[in-house]
């Protein structure tokens, strides 16, 4: 399934259609919600918490090619290769290199969002190569053909009653719906595909500067299994994922379990720090990170707007969007959806491709609320929507509206005439009929224009 | 203390009632009002879209005509954000940055006025109905005026007054947000109309005309019981002022 965020309009509108798909997100989306509630009230330090993140990532962000290279340095004393990608097609070619020069079959994947935003598996599928997502949620969208539908829970968009006929038509196997029979079932096919694949494939979480170590959190033990058990192991990491150093873990892991699924911590927490040091000893023969820029360089550059790349991808803006719990992850029509999707798409698909995305707002601010780190999210969406603007990529009726508007808006006489003209409007309407504007009342209505307005009221009150 | 006005677009044209009970409330407490000739919008509704340069001059403008009151109040959080919050982020011309703190300082929106400034929760009026209340983002979040309108309905003599679910989630209007994603707006208001509903108040009270006008739009298409008023109009009516 390939999405465009310029197809946004069609996308919406055929989910908010979907009744099955908005039942199993607003689901979803009030469990978590909840979940997390819970854990974060016991967490007596949250502001603390998301400012000290917060300060974290900045420091990280504002001097990123120190740590970068710091990073860079200490991986490669644990034996561990560095390998830099500029852009999407980059990293494919090297992962493809890779693959063809290690006479690699079969890769078994853990749950990566950065390897989506690259779109990888069709490139691979092209090549010959079998790809394998392990992450149960991803597993399922992989069969299905779908791409996540969100950041950390990639199927939330389906019951398990559509998982249920999914392994059904798919597998071959017995309908059920007992989510512990799906998962059997899954884990029982993908334990195979463990022990038969050539690569592991995964993305982080954590990039640790100070010691050159990876880490991935997860809960099902397929990242560990991908990791640990196929001779070679790559991770395609986003540059901006980075922190300082060991230190810097069990508070972002804290705030980042809490905010994503109402956990203290992940079940599991993998630490990665190289290569089997013997013959035949545990885990992979070779480990391979590359290092992903694809548009973050520049983001990097921009003080206003840098802020954005402090996410450490924890899907709770999502699920705290009114937006977001309306229409699900699809619709945005990109890898990265909820308020922080609308506002690295168009960061890093430009403001053409991506001008419509940040219209998918309403700029409540549940987002900030709940960031562990403290993006201002609806602050950067008011930013890129004053860049595509600027940029020229927003509709001609409305830039004329608008500056017809704030014509009016400097020069009170016509703007008092202007705006006579709707309440005069109204005394012809019916009694009790209020006023028409299309699209905005299909199904409410407007308030009524009130003839005289407050100004002339008001001065008639005050001369009585 | 010499008050003076700033009465944004949708309340001047749609709901002046809100902002004559306004008045009357504050002319009530002792305090001469005064409407400053010639203002119109303070630009929001650009701003949102995108259009800053647009609104330079109109902030520009806002700032010079209110610069002198000695105290500005309007009905609405979302235009005092505007001001308050967001005019900072324009370009507009280093003069007039001293005039725009100052202004910071004192314009505030009515019910965090009536509290926070004027120290008044308890108005003596008397309403025997049942409200509930809905936080409007741009007030809740960004001016950080939870509690000030709670305390004035909860200051009302015989009036039961009830949290619905979730009174934080967005009414789903959002400006051109309404217009431009009208789908989702629609289902957004669906939802906190059924929060309404479940709360089985008559009157869902606000404190910005938008969400009130977008939520009573709702409301009323789809002939369901509660009525939105303004916290001012609620005010204005225990005290049995004609409006």
């Amino acid at each position: 399934m390939h999405l465009s965020p310029l197809k946004t309009k069609k996308y919406v509108k055929a989910a908010l259609k979907d009744e099955r798909v908005r039942k199993a997100v607003d689901k979803a989306t009030q469990t978590v919600i909840n979940a997390r509630k819970h854990v974060i009230d016991q967490i007596g330090y949250w502001e603390d918490l998301r400012l000290k993140n917060h300060a974290m990532k900045r420091d990280v962000i504002e001097n990123l090619a120190d740590y970068l290279q710091m990073f860079e340095s200490n991986c490669r004393k644990n034996e561990i290769q560095v390998l830099w990608a500029a852009d999407a097609l980059e990293a494919r070619q090297i992962i493809l290199d890779l693959a063809k020069k290690n006479g690699v079959k079969k890769i078994v994947k853990s749950k990566s969002l950065t390897t989506e935003e690259i779109e990888l598996n069709p490139a691979l599928q092209e090549n010959g190569i079998e790809s394998l997502e392990t992450d149960l949620g991803e597993y399922i969208v992989q069969l299905m053909d779908q791409i996540p539908s969100h950041l950390t829970m990639p199927a939330m968009h389906l019951s398990r009653q559509d998982i249920g006929r999914l392994f059904q038509e798919k597998l071959c196997v017995e309908y059920t719906d007992d989510p512990v029979a799906l998962m059997g079932i899954a884990r029982k096919i993908l334990r195979e595909h463990f022990l038969s694949s050539d690569m592991g494939l995964s993305g982080a979480n954590f990039g640790v500067a100070g010691s050159g170590v990876l880490c991935i959190l997860e809960n099902e033990a397929n990242a560990h299994l991908t990791l640990s058990l196929p001779r070679l192991h790559v991770v395609v990491m986003g540059i901006e994922k980075l922190v300082p150093d060991l230190k810097s873990v069990p508070f972002i892991l804290k705030a980042l379990a809490s905010s994503a699924t109402g956990q203290k911590s992940t079940c599991y927490v993998n630490f990665i720090g190289g290569p089997s040091r013997e013959k035949y000893g545990e885990g992979p023969e070779e480990v391979i990170v590359i290092l992903l820029d694809n548009g973050r360089s520049k983001i990097v550059k921009e003080p206003l707007l840098r802020e954005t790349l402090f996410c450490i991808r924890c899907g709770a803006c999502l699920n705290h969007c009114p937006v977001y719990q309306q229409i699900g992850g699809h619709a945005y029509g990109s890898v990265y959806m909820g308020p922080i999707g609308i506002c690295l798409t168009p960061q890093y698909l430009g403001e053409s491709e991506g001008r419509h995305s940040p219209s998918l707002c309403s700029i409540c601010g549940a987002c900030y609320d709940v960031c562990p780190v403290k993006i201002d999210m609806p602050r950067h969406i008011l930013m890129l929507r004053n860049r595509i603007v600027e940029k020229g990529y927003s509709m001609k009726a409305e830039r004329i509206g608008m500056k017809g508007w704030a014509f009016l808006t400097k020069h009170p006489m016509l703007y008092r005439l202007a705006t006579w003209f709707p309440g005069q409007f109204q005394r012809l309407l019916p009694k009790g009929m209020a006023f028409p504007a299309p699209g905005y009342t299909r199904d409410r209505v407007m308030g009524r224009f009130d003839p005289k307005g407050f100004r002339k009221r008001y001065f008639k009150l005050r001369d009585i | 203390m010499k008050i003076s006005l700033f009465i944004p677009c949708l309340t001047e044209h749609l709901y002046p009632e809100s902002a004559l009970s306004m008045v009357k409330i504050l002319n009530h407490l002792g305090h001469e009002v005064e409407y400053v000739e010639n203002q119109t919008c303070c630009g929001q509704p650009a701003f949102n879209s995108g259009y800053r340069k647009e609104i330079i001059p109109i902030a520009e403008r806002f700032i010079e005509l209110f610069k002198d009151e000695e105290v500005i109040v309007a009905p609405s959080g979302s235009c005092v954000a505007m001001i308050r919050v967001f005019y900072r982020e324009l370009a507009i011309r280093k003069e007039l940055i001293p005039g725009l703190e100052a202004l910071n300082q004192k314009i505030f929106e009515f019910t965090e006025f009536l509290v926070d400034v004027l120290k008044v929760t308890r108005l003596g009026g008397r309403y025997p109905h049942k409200v509930t209340y809905h936080d409007s983002c741009h007030l809740n979040r960004e001016l950080g005026v939870r509690e000030q309108p709670r305390e004035l309905i909860r200051g009302i003599r015989d009036i039961d007054f009830v949290e619905m679910e979730k009174s934080d989630i967005c009414c789903g209007f959002g400006g051109t947000f309404s217009y431009k994603q009208k789908g989702i707006s629609i289902e957004m208001v669906k939802r906190k109309c059924k929060y309404i509903d479940e709360s089985e108040a008559d009157f869902c009270i606000g404190a910005d005309s938008s969400c009130l006008m977008n939520i009573d739009g709702y409301l009323r298409k789809h002939r369901m019981k509660a009525r939105t008023m303004h916290i001012a109009e609620l005010l204005a009516k225990s005290l049995d002022f004609e409006c």
